[in-house]
């Protein structure tokens, strides 16, 4: 049985660029006697590059052969093919994730999508995917607590905040160590827009071309960490904290009061360790992190020693981007894999109305969809009954089934998602009036949103499951 | 509690009285009637919390717990008796009466027969084993396993012979478990198979039934593959858990080893229609690879 996936997980940031590749492996863990229940049981990173200062052509363009290169020579010393991995995510983060630089990764790392791998990006997921990979989740999980993990990288500043393991609030700020550049004798090279606005309002005159000094220096930081912390609920909000909020990302809200902190991203190694020599980056990186040593998120929470600080971001896209679906679900094999479908996911109220066999009003929302997001495979999505009767599910499956049937085009397959343990019924009961025309597939335990895209894989652990990985964004 | 009610209380605690033959001078049934109502006044009938009722059951009743929403999630994943708290070395009074309470449910469900209605309903052919009564189907397990001439030749004249899927549907040791379950498995289950491309037999319901009696049926009627959906014996956990047994060609004396099961079925195991479409696969593999039980496995 083909119960492990090797993972692959590729982070392009602003300043750095990382490959990592990790285990998944699966298990069956129901017993003899009753219905399988597949899980991931165990996650292990097996390899870990170097950290590449990600190559650029000019100050925000990648240098997309080179970053090639680098992936190529990481894949050739972790003695794997592309064609090993059967999972993973390229995500590219913070200021790289312009929609010129997603095009150039785009095309040239598709050699490298094995079987498998898809490309993210999006600074929400980065926050969320960051949050897994320094341990927060779990920690937040462990210890049923409300735990936040700041991700601090060159260019933004990405904030999860994690209940008892679930996210509960997402959130980027463009605050990070490399949003001004200066060599050894003060002399700055860079300043970022953000920089810019702080500098302009605390009047510390710094400019491409000029000298800087220490306490501007520190004053700038202090500010940076000060508007963090704004954002985190711990002071009043300034109109700056507004403005330094990354462009499309969520706005952070904090519901429950935080117990816990983590930080990772390549400052939190400043951050944890005082030891580190000022601008040995060239950057801020140092003063930032000091700066967040001396701030109230440090010392007034629970601080969570990260397991991965700098590599957060891809250990988290290489190991928890893929999930896996129910283990009784209805598919055609020969369909997959698919990529990049958007969810159109149906509210409470919307699926009752499935459920109660409103064909017309599915049909006229499935067309909406298709010509709103200019998709022909859509994915039908929603959370189900827990314990429907199958007069329910047969009316459920007969709704969806003609729906679906009327709007796709010719020889499209139905795609459906849902929440609850009810895929293999429903799937079966559109198979038997639909399957003469239509490939279906029909799997459940994901949870999904509106907007959401999904990519589904082959068939793993005798096609007990399907791997799954849920995005927020796509590029291309 | 209405007067009618207090007068047939009073009535049967004179008849009692009466019977035991001691009933003694001082005991008028106005004497009767008063100690009744005073009883039924005192006890606050309005606002008793159905103890049986899982809302009620996930409640803890530890007290002053250090983390109380942990403990509220722990109790979610699992429907063992946890954060119960206690009375000195003993349970609680409520925990002991949760307990007894499911014990009479479990009780309730091997003694009580299946719903007639909901046989016909289901339009089932309703036989009997060779036990003629509960008590029997519980000390003669290998009564339960067969049927008499007269029922065999019933069973040949009414289902068709020789289907490549035979259903049976039994009380076994449960009858809440066929109520809870069987209108959401069987058809589900039935329109899977139909659906595959093979043949379904006569379904019928089997009283007083033991696993082993699908091999008498089996044997009788020619399936190819047998499949019975019989009431698990119950715990103290769920009265209505339901298993499916499935054999290919069985017979009389077969090795019990050559059944493959899926159990666990009812609403907080694998739910009834789920089960329904995943036995229609694994009857479908049983068909294919003609084997069942740990052949199927080799």
């Amino acid at each position: 049985m083909n119960n492990e996936i090797l993972s692959v997980g590729i982070d392009i940031g602003t300043s750095t660029t990382q490959v990592i590749f990790s285990r998944l492996a699966m298990e069956n863990t129901a017993g003899f006697f009753s219905v399988p229940h597949v899980a991931i049981t165990d996650k292990e990173v097996i390899y870990k590059s170097d950290i590449y200062i990600t190559p650029l052509i000019n100050s925000y363009l990648i240098d997309g052969d080179k970053v090639r290169d680098i992936v190529a020579a990481e894949f050739q010393k972790a003695g794997f093919t592309p064609a090993d991995t059967q999972t993973g995510a390229v995500i590219i983060t913070g200021e790289s994730a312009r929609k010129e630089n997603s095009a150039v990764v785009l095309s040239k790392l598709s050699s490298f999508a094995g079987e498998f791998v898809v490309s993210t990006a999006g600074p929400d997921l980065e926050s969320v995917i960051a949050g897994k990979g320094s341990g927060a989740q779990s920690y937040s999980e462990d210890n049923a607590c409300v735990a936040v993990n700041l991700d601090i990288g060159g260019g933004t500043t990405n904030i999860v905040v994690f209940d008892c393991g679930k996210v509960v609030g997402k959130g980027c700020l463009d605050i990070g160590g490399r949003l001004l550049k200066l060599d050894k004798s003060y002399n700055v090279s860079y300043v970022s827009p953000t920089a810019q606005k702080i500098s302009d309002k605390l009047s510390l005159g710094l400019e491409e071309g000029r000298t800087t000094n220490e306490q501007a220096l520190a004053s700038l930081c202090a500010e940076m960490v000060n508007l963090t912390e704004q954002a985190l609920g711990l002071y009043e909000k300034s109109p700056l904290a507004e403005s330094v909020v990354t462009k499309g990302s969520t706005p952070l809200v904090i519901e429950k009061p935080i117990r816990a902190v983590c930080f990772s991203g390549g400052v939190a190694d400043c951050i944890y360790n005082s030891d580190r020599e000022p601008l040995a980056y060239g950057d801020i990186g140092v003063h930032l992190g000091k700066a967040f040593r001396q701030g109230r998120l440090y010392s007034d929470f629970h601080l969570i020693k990260a397991k991965e600080t700098i590599r957060a971001t891809v250990v988290g896209a290489g190991t928890y981007t893929t999930s896996i679906s129910g283990s009784t679900i209805a598919y055609s094999e020969n369909i997959l894999p698919i990529k990049n479908a958007p969810v159109l996911k149906l509210t409470r109220a919307e699926q009752e109305k499935v459920f109660a066999g409103d064909t017309a009003f599915l049909v006229d929302k499935l067309k909406w969809f298709m010509e709103q997001s200019d998709t022909a495979l859509p994915v039908l999505s929603f959370e189900g009954e827990r314990n429907p009767s199958y007069l329910a599910t047969r009316r459920c499956a007969a709704c969806i089934g003609f729906a679906l049937d009327q709007t796709l085009e010719a020889g499209k397959p139905m795609l459906i998602v849902t929440e609850c343990d009810i895929a293999k019924a429903l799937g079966q009961a559109i198979q038997m009036e639909f399957g003469s025309r239509r490939d279906i597939i029909c799997i459940d335990s994901i949870s999904v949103e509106d907007g959401d895209f999904v990519d589904l894989g082959k068939p793993l652990m005798d096609g007990l499951v399907i791997p799954v990985v849920v995005k927020t964004l796509i590029f291309g | 509690m209405n007067n009618e009610q207090v007068e047939s209380i009073v009535k049967a605690v004179m008849a009692q009285l009466a019977a035991s033959g001691d009933l003694p001078a001082t005991a008028q049934e106005s004497t009767v009637r008063q100690a009744v109502q005073t009883t039924v006044a005192a006890s606050p009938a309005a606002d008793i919390e159905d103890i049986a009722d899982p809302e009620v059951k996930h409640r803890p009743l530890l007290d002053n717990p250090a983390d109380a929403d942990g403990l509220q999630r722990m109790l979610s994943k699992t429907p063992a008796r946890i954060g119960v708290g206690k009375a000195g070395a003993r349970l609680k009074t409520k925990t002991q009466l949760a307990l007894r309470a499911d014990h009479a449910a479990a009780r309730d469900s091997v003694f009580a027969d299946v719903d007639e209605n909901l046989i016909q309903e289901m339009n089932l052919l309703s036989v009997q084993t060779c036990c003629h009564d509960r008590n029997e189907h519980l000390t003669r397990p290998d009564l339960g396993r067969k049927f008499d001439e007269k029922t065999a030749a019933e069973l040949k004249a009414h289902c068709t012979a020789n289907p490549d899927v035979q259903f049976i549907v039994s009380d076994g040791l449960s009858s809440k478990a066929i109520e809870a379950n069987i209108k959401n498995v069987l058809p589900a289950v039935m329109d899977g198979v139909k659906a595959l491309g093979y043949s379904v037999g006569t379904p019928f319901f089997v009283k007083f039934g033991r696993v082993g009696c699908m091999d008498h049926a089996g044997e009788l009627l020619g399936s190819k593959v047998t499949c019975i959906l019989i009431g698990e014996r119950p715990g103290l956990g769920t009265a209505e858990s339901m298993s499916a047994y499935i054999t290919y060609g069985s017979k009389v004396g077969m090795s019990e080893s050559l059944r493959t099961v899926v159990s666990n079925i009812h609403s907080g195991g694998i739910t009834p229609v789920e089960a329904g479409a995943y036995l229609a696969e694994v009857i479908d593999l049983i068909m294919k690879n003609k084997a069942s039980g740990v052949n199927l496995r080799k």
